[in-house]
């Protein structure tokens, strides 16, 4: 027992290992939040008239709005005065080729073990990367546009695709939504947008790294994806940040929408900053990330959630069009003081709609984890069917695992099931891998990845990977 | 008794059944034999009434009637007993509940009365033993949690109960050991008689070992592409179904 | 809008009841109990009553009970014509305590048990009493909960249990609210204690029942101590008229060792609302709760649980399924709290649900908040039909349509009625479900 109890305290102590700031000359928004800060944004960034009105109605929404609360989920009041909510890279001029990209930036990009190099040459990823806020390259643009994809920033989409931005944008996460993706739609800096022609399969997978750099700026990234008539898609999104000790805010908007008989999967590896052990410092991660589906669609959202100090989240899709399916697959883990409310959304509103979630919750050190659900089956949606499985893995006796489904269904035909378990790791688990020669630190790792296995295997090869490796290093500490 | 003429049924839009003749006499037990995807639980299915199959044309008379018309538990009180290839199971529904319930329904529908608690009791013990039940499971829920070879027995004990003129025995024998699969089939024989009908839905030849047939045919592509006699059955045994199929083209080409 | 017109309306209204109802005491006001009586009034004024933002009445919105003014019901003497013959269950109503619109009729009450120290009496008789003192208010708190509240302020009438150490109350007792709701509409607040001493053992069935339809409302509240080793079986079955109102509170504290069952059956009422509190205050406590619940036409359905799982090595076991027909709606919302010292609980959950139409719905909530680590905590919804595969599989019996639905549902309910223990009760309830069913 004291051994194994060392072996935590060890694992709990491990720092978090992308905790470096790279020195760059950065452009502000000055401090704070009114009017003007929008108006400066959409300045600088060169917007036409109608993306300016939306973000000021979005704005002066906001100010009416409340900040949520939940119980579970505590924090330190954010002052919203007190940021900045434009930060960028100043040196920007037009990139012709990856080697214009600033050697700094993309030192940056190396430690984190996504070289857009070696990502080029080797995966076939196709990287947007976003350090604070600016979209600072875009790979393989060129191969993709051949096929009429359309894959870039979304202030270049802003430029030269006005007509899609102003169809989509805002329909689906409107902007009285809810406070984070309100105030999003208000500062938004920068972010991803993905245009997949009809019946056109994406060639590869398309990725978004982000990273926030400089200290104090909330980063407010918008991705937008859009799948047209038949066409497929697989987009990665990864985040890290550095260490830093206050509080930053995240709040991230992305809006799906996928045609009649598109499939868009959205994988999430995220394990920005989580804060100290002490629970100093670390993201705060408040995301409204959403899908509709028209008829025969499929949106599948996979998470893999490690860091930030509080994860605030629900991949949620719109089940609107007949024969349309939904997948939520989660993996959120915990540790220390972290705090995790996520869950997913799903909305049945065609005949014959389908979802699946699986959610898989583990907490260590002194965290919270709740899963927080909707399944909702409106009166016309004939023949809906959801299978849920939620289950909670606690390493530790102070931590905490909570599960909120809520199960609205008025449709006789429905069929629903959802389930729910809470378990510890055996101690005979790991004494058999003991037995075996394993220590006690792999065991819990082995035993982890193990249960995280349903959704592991929805991730693309190389993103599981590095799951399975995330998970092992914010595991660092478990079993009571 | 059974007239089954160019029946063609299809399940969840793809056509099963392509057109599928059999005759069934009174004392007769045919084998309905051939390889998996070929159509034979459809054809017990589509016999017994469920819903999900769609008959697209053809006939099935039985006892002069249109069976194809008639409700499930129509099929059954007129003596159609489909024992189920993987029979559900139901929770909450005591087994000797439900066997009443289905005996005396059975039995109203016969125009006989309905048997006191005594002579059904007296009834079940007896048709226990026929298939080597405990009386314990009469105080179980229909098929819940019973072993694969328990859910067969139970089948068999049932239509020894509900004396069917017409038995359909889905794939009876599948996922038995052969001790099972021997009392099974005594359970099955007790019952042959000149009035009773007998179709032994069977993908192995092994259990025609015990409940020989009169006639086996061979049912593949949603048709039946060759009948014999029991000697048919061993033939398939050794030679596999992939002879047939040179046939079966053969004979659509005639 | 609406809403807070007619809550505001409502609260002035018990206001102004509160003080008729004092003056009706004759000098009970005098005595210590009234103080927290003025206490739960004072705090009802304050918190009002609850809206469909409160989370715990997300679903169920009760400003339709309020849109008529109720009496709250006098404390005269109650009609003793009455034939209570079809509302009792055999031998089972041998001992027995009547309230007549929530008025105790001693004349219809009698008693077959006894033994040293049993106390079985109507509250407003036993408020001086030290072993009510000691109970009466512990248990129901108030502070958040309006309708406990509402209930605390006007509590005067309801029955008091006392079961000393190590006695085993042989016969259950049954505990019969009858109303007629057919002159004005009247408001009953029942006020139920149930202090089971160490190693004591008690069963007890409530009913509630219609004489005559019209609306009315019941708002009980009841206090059940289970001290260590102790034994208490509850069995509550609520046939409330089909316009009437019906919200029950019940607070479990359970002492280690303990044994708490409860069979919780509503087959009637326009809005129906349980609380079920479970307190788990000691190690190796044993809980179980069952309910079952058949709504149509445009009932509203609601059975809110709590299980609190404060010590070690206890287990609580939940079952609680529905049948909904025509525009009802079901409420499901099952809480488990595992608090951080509570190692070695083990807890399960289920909620299952048929839907019979599509204008029915169901909401379930079934949470689960856990802060120990060595547990097994596990809960399970499903909402759907009945098997189509169990239905074929009658009917190839040769079991007609009708009757193999009748089974189905029937057998839906089995693993609910299996929690009864008295088979003569268990029967007896069968039969009020299976003529729930085909009415």
């Amino acid at each position: 027992m004291s051994d194994e109890q060392e072996t935590i305290e060890q694992f709990t102590k491990s720092e978090y290992k992308w905790g470096f700031t790279t020195d760059l000359d950065t452009d502000f928004a000055p401090k704070g939040l009114d009017e003007d800060t929008v108006r400066f944004i959409s300045a600088k960034k060169n917007e036409p008239e109608f993306l300016l009105e939306w973000r000021l109605k979005a704005f002066r929404h906001w100010l009416t709005l409340k900040e949520p609360t939940w119980p579970n989920v505590k924090y330190a009041a954010i002052d919203y005065q007190d940021a900045y909510y434009y930060a960028a890279p100043k040196e920007k001029k037009e990139l012709l080729s990856m080697d214009e990209v600033d050697p700094d930036i993309r030192a940056t990009f190396d430690k984190l073990g996504i070289s857009l190099e070696e990502q080029k040459r080797l995966s076939g990823v196709a990287v947007d990367a976003v350090m604070d806020s600016v979209s600072v390259a875009t790979t393989f643009k060129d191969e993709l546009s051949k096929q009429g994809i359309i894959f870039c920033s979304f202030s270049e989409a802003v430029q030269e695709h006005p007509a899609l931005i102003k169809k989509y944008l805002g329909s689906v996460v409107p902007y009285t939504d809810n406070f984070f993706a309100t105030l999003n739609s208000a500062v938004f800096s920068d972010g991803s947008f993905c245009y997949v022609p009809k019946g056109v399969r994406c060639p590869m997978e398309l990725s978004t790294y982000f990273r926030i750099n400089a200290a104090n700026t909330g980063q407010f990234e918008r991705t937008l994806i859009v799948a047209d008539e038949g066409a497929t898609v697989s987009y990665l999104e990864g985040c890290t940040a550095p260490m830093r000790d206050e509080n930053q805010l995240h709040a991230a908007v992305v809006e799906i929408v996928s045609h009649k008989g598109a499939d868009v999967k959205y994988s999430t590896v995220q394990n920005w900053y989580p804060g100290d052990e002490n629970g100093k410092g670390g993201i705060f991660n408040f995301v409204t990330k959403r899908g509709i589906c028209h008829e025969k669609a499929k949106i599948s959202w996979t998470q893999v959630e490690t860091g930030s100090a509080i994860t605030w989240k629900y991949p949620s899709v719109i089940l609107r069009g007949d024969d349309s399916v939904g997948e939520f697959y989660s993996v959120a883990l915990t540790n220390n003081h972290q705090q995790a409310d996520t869950g997913t959304k799903m909305i049945h509103l065609g005949k014959n709609t389908r979802s699946t979630i699986i959610s898989k919750g583990i907490s260590a050190g002194k965290s919270n984890n709740s899963y927080r659900g909707l399944v909702r089956v409106a009166s016309k949606a004939d023949s809906a069917r959801n299978f849920s499985q939620c289950d909670s893995l606690l390493i530790g006796d102070r931590c905490g695992a909570h599960t909120f489904p809520y199960l609205e269904v008025s449709n006789k035909s429905a069929r629903i099931e959802h389930e729910a378990t809470t378990t510890k790791i055996g101690e005979d688990q790991i004494f058999y891998c003991n037995q075996r020669g394993i220590d006690t630190e792999n065991a819990i790792g082995l035993i982890v990845n193990g249960y995280c296995k349903e959704v592991f295997r929805e991730l693309p090869m190389e993103f599981a990977v590095e799951a399975q490796k995330l998970l092992a290093i914010s595991l660092e500490g478990s079993v009571g | 008794m059974l007239k089954i003429k160019n029946l063609e049924a299809a399940v969840e839009g793809n056509q099963i059944l392509k057109g599928l003749n059999l005759n069934v006499n009174a004392g007769e037990v045919h084998a309905v034999m051939g390889p998996n995807g070929g159509g034979k639980s459809t054809l017990a299915n589509v016999l017994a009434g469920r819903e999900e199959y769609e008959i697209l044309s053809g006939s099935v008379e039985y006892d002069g009637q249109d069976l194809l018309d008639m409700a499930p538990e129509d099929r059954a009180r007129a003596g159609v007993f489909l024992a189920f290839q993987y029979p559900v199971e139901i929770p909450g529904v005591g087994m000797s509940n439900f066997l009443k319930t289905a005996l005396n329904d059975m039995r109203e529908a016969r125009g006989e009365s309905a048997l006191d608690a005594m002579d059904f009791f007296a009834l079940i013990r007896e048709k226990l033993e026929l298939v080597n039940m405990d009386e314990k499971f009469l105080s179980r829920a229909v098929n819940e949690g019973f072993s694969g070879g328990e859910k067969k027995r139970n089948e068999v004990f049932q239509m020894a109960v509900l004396e069917p003129k017409l038995a359909i025995l889905d794939e009876t024998d599948s996922g038995l050991d052969i001790d099972a699969l021997k009392t099974v089939a005594n359970g099955v024989n007790a019952q042959r008689s000149k009035d009773n009908a007998i179709i032994v839905v069977t993908h192995y030849q092994r259990l025609l070992d015990y409940i020989v047939p009169d006639f086996v045919h061979v049912l593949s592509d949603g048709r039946i592409v060759k009948s014999g006699d029991k000697n048919l059955a061993l033939q398939l045994e050794e030679q596999g179904y992939d002879w047939l199929k040179n046939e079966s083209g053969a004979a659509v080409a005639a | 809008m609406a809403n807070e017109s007619v809550f505001e309306e409502c609260k002035q209204w018990y206001l102004s009841r509160f003080q008729a109802f004092e003056d009706s005491l004759n000098g009970g006001a005098e005595l210590p109990f009234h103080t927290t009586r003025k206490q739960a009034i004072s705090r009802f004024s304050e918190l009002g009553l609850p809206t469909p933002g409160n989370e715990e009445w997300k679903y169920t919105n009760v400003a339709p009970i309020f849109e008529q003014k109720y009496e709250v019901a006098a404390q005269s003497e109650a009609d003793t014509d009455v034939d209570i013959g079809p509302f009792t269950f055999g031998d089972l109503s041998r001992n027995r305590m009547v309230f007549l619109n929530g008025t105790y009729s001693k004349e219809l009450s009698s008693f077959s048990s006894e033994g040293q120290g049993l106390l079985i009496g109507n509250l407003s008789e036993l408020l001086e009493n030290d072993k009510v003192r000691a109970h009466l208010g512990r248990y129901a708190n108030f502070t958040d909960e309006p309708f406990t509240a509402i209930n605390t302020a006007f509590a005067n009438e309801g029955t008091v249990v006392y079961v000393p150490s190590g006695l085993t109350v042989k016969e259950p007792l049954h505990i019969l609210h009858l109303s007629d709701g057919s002159s004005a509409p009247f408001a009953t607040n029942p006020r139920n204690l149930f202090v089971v001493e160490d190693g004591g053992q008690v069963s007890v069935l409530e009913s509630y029942h219609q004489l005559a339809g019209g609306s009315y409302f019941n708002n009980a509240v009841a206090e059940i101590f289970v001290g260590k080793n102790a034994r208490v079986e509850h069995t509550k079955i609520q046939q409330e008229a089909l316009d009437a109102y019906h919200i029950a509170t019940f607070n479990v504290h359970q002492e280690r060792e303990s044994h708490f069952a409860s069979v919780n059956i509503d087959l009637g009422g326009r809005l129906v609302r349980n609380n079920l509190n479970v307190m788990l205050n000691g190690e190796h406590c044993e809980t179980h709760l069952l309910g079952f619940y058949v709504g149509s036409g445009v009932q509203h359905i609601d059975n809110h649980t709590f299980i609190d799982h404060a010590k070690p090595h206890c287990f609580s076991n939940e079952l609680y399924k529905g049948i909904l027909d025509d525009h009802a709606q079901g409420v499901f919302n099952g809480k488990i709290l595992v608090r951080q010292d509570a190692q070695k609980t083990n807890a399960l959950q289920s909620n299952k649900t048929l839907l019979l139409t599509d204008d029915a719905a169901i909401n379930a909530k079934p949470q689960l908040e856990i802060f120990a680590d060595d547990v097994k905590c596990t809960h399970g919804a499903t909402i759907g039909q009945l098997d189509d595969e169990a239905l074929f599989y009658l009917r190839c019996r040769g079991i007609g349509k009708d009757m193999a639905e009748a089974m189905l549902r029937h057998a839906f309910v089995a693993d609910v009625l299996e929690g009864i223990k008295d088979g003569a009760l268990r029967e007896t309830i069968d039969a009020k479900i299976i003529d729930r069913f085909t009415s």
